[in-house]
């Protein structure tokens, strides 16, 4: 895999609160077609990690790239950031899918799809239109074109967030815990989906405390703690054979409960 | 009678509307300097808005009013009474209204903002699309309750001798000495609040369309 270039790069990015480090030099790089699950205990750095990778937050150094493009790069250790243009053009390259959906509420569910694509990508209101109901369809949500957002279930929403942000077209698709928010029995049918997209093989990272699935459908794992990347691998080996203390442990809770 | 009180009413409609067309956009561009992050620009208008609201609408029209002939000199015609009572019903209103946008600006969840973003809306966009039709909903019954304020307030110019319904009526009162003027001004501006909370009420179950 290392022949092809990633889809994005990140390298030694540190990010700091106030005083609290949260980003202790990280790096990660997500190739074509892979699918990274982030697991980690809560507070670990993970939707920070996001946040910093969609340019959500701005990190204080490190780089950052997607494919050719380069948004950031260091320069006497403090990150700088690519001018506007380069910034519109990454954004166009990735998208994220948030733990509570972020859906507009006052748009009926086709609107929320495709409206984007066409008053931000300027995109043909007929061929986005024609893409945006495949991926209703896709998701499952036949009929629900008209609805708006507060008339579906939760499960359902994030099918929607989720056809909103690959109505865009992007290079690879951010999660973050995208099950979290929901009751037990509708994390499946968002998890199916997410499962459908890495046959297809989009390249995705999700963060998530669902093991199983994390271990049934990423190609690697990236266990976060305390701000670093504690150890990755594939995803088999880490689940199964995790080599560090604090992955034993981690997982070692799951299990029980 | 009618006739006149009629031709009072006209009046008070054009300060009721002309006001409501000033300072409903205006009040948006003075919440948004209001929460600017340009320090000096939002102490500026906070002021603007602490003296709108802090001092009587009466003295405002009178200060407006009288400003151009103490400041510059100009003489004062018929025609300035009107558009200087407009002129402080616009800027006293927007900083009311300013203040209601504002709540509503900020109840808007921030997950909005970074959905939009990461979908690459401008902040015009933003704004535009996603967080003024929904400040829209949240805020209206606050601003209809301004509203139903202006209908009386309109009656305010009286004092600055602009002939709107009230000082009409309160003309037809002393020179025909009868209340009946007085009772039949009252049933015009009850009915036309009347009027203002079924247009309220019907844009309010427009929008009823969603919850969040
Ligand atoms: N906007 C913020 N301001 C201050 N601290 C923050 C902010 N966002 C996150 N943090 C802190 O950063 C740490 C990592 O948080 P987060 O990235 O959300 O972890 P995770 O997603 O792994 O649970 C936590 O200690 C959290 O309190
Ligand atoms: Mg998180």
């Amino acid at each position: 895999m290392s022949d092809t270039n990633p889809i994005v790069r990140m390298a030694h990015v540190k990010k700091s609160f106030g005083e609290v480090e949260v980003l202790k030099d990280i790096s990660l790089e997500v190739y074509p077609g892979e699918v990274v699950a982030v697991i980690g205990p809560s507070g670990g750095g993970k939707s920070t990690l996001l946040r910093c990778a969609t340019l959500l937050e701005t990190f204080d150094a490190g780089e950052l790239s997607y494919g050719d493009l380069q948004v950031a790069h260091t320069e006497g250790g403090k990150a700088v950031y690519g001018a506007k243009d380069v910034i519109k053009q990454a954004k166009s390259r990735f998208g994220l899918v948030f733990q509570n959906y972020n859906l507009f509420p006052h748009y009926t569910v086709l609107k929320n799809i495709m409206d984007a694509p066409v008053s931000v990508q300027k995109r043909d209101k007929a061929e986005v239109e024609r893409q945006a109901r495949e991926l209703i369809a896709k998701m499952g949500l036949e009929g629900n074109e008209g609805k708006v957002p507060c008339e579906l279930s939760g499960g359902q929403q994030q099918r929607v967030s989720i056809a909103r942000a690959l109505c865009m077209n992007p290079e690879i698709v951010f999660f973050d815990e995208p099950t979290s928010a929901l009751d037990p029995e509708l994390t499946g049918e968002v998890l199916k989906v997410i499962k459908q997209l890495a046959t297809e093989h989009m390249t995705m990272v999700v963060v998530t405390h669902e093991m199983q699935f994390a271990r049934d459908v990423a190609d690697r794992i990236v266990f976060m703690d305390g701000g670093v990347i504690v150890e990755e691998g594939p995803a088999d080996q880490v689940i199964n054979h995790p080599q560090h203390k604090r992955t034993q442990d981690f997982l070692a809770r799951y299990e029980n409960n | 009678m009618l006739t006149m009180l009629g031709e009072g009413f006209l009046v008070t409609l054009q300060i009721f509307f002309l006001t409501l067309i000033g300072s409903l956009p205006l009040g948006i561009v003075v919440a948004l300097g209001r929460m600017s992050r340009f320090k000096p620009l939002a102490l500026i208008v906070r002021f603007y808005i602490s003296v709108m609201r802090g001092t009587p609408l009466m003295l405002q029209m009178f200060a407006i009013y009288f400003a151009p002939y103490y400041v510059f000199g100009i003489e004062l015609t018929t025609d300035s009474k009107f558009n200087a009572t407009i002129i402080a019903f616009i800027i006293n209103y927007a900083a009311y209204f300013a203040e209601i946008y504002r709540s509503g600006i900020q109840s808007i969840p921030k997950g909005q903002y970074e959905a939009a973003e990461v979908l690459g809306y401008s902040r015009l966009q933003t704004f535009g699309k996603i967080v003024l039709p929904q400040v829209v909903k949240r805020i209206l019954p606050a601003m209809g309750n301004e509203i139903i304020t202006l209908v009386k307030d309109t009656s305010l110019a009286f004092a600055i001798g602009v002939a709107e319904m009230f000082s009409t009526a309160k003309a037809l009162v002393a020179s025909q000495v009868s209340m009946v003027p007085f009772v039949i001004a009252a049933v015009f501006y009850w009915v036309f609040n009347f009027v203002v909370e079924v247009v309220l009420n019907r844009v309010e179950k427009k929008l009823d369309y969603y919850h969040d």
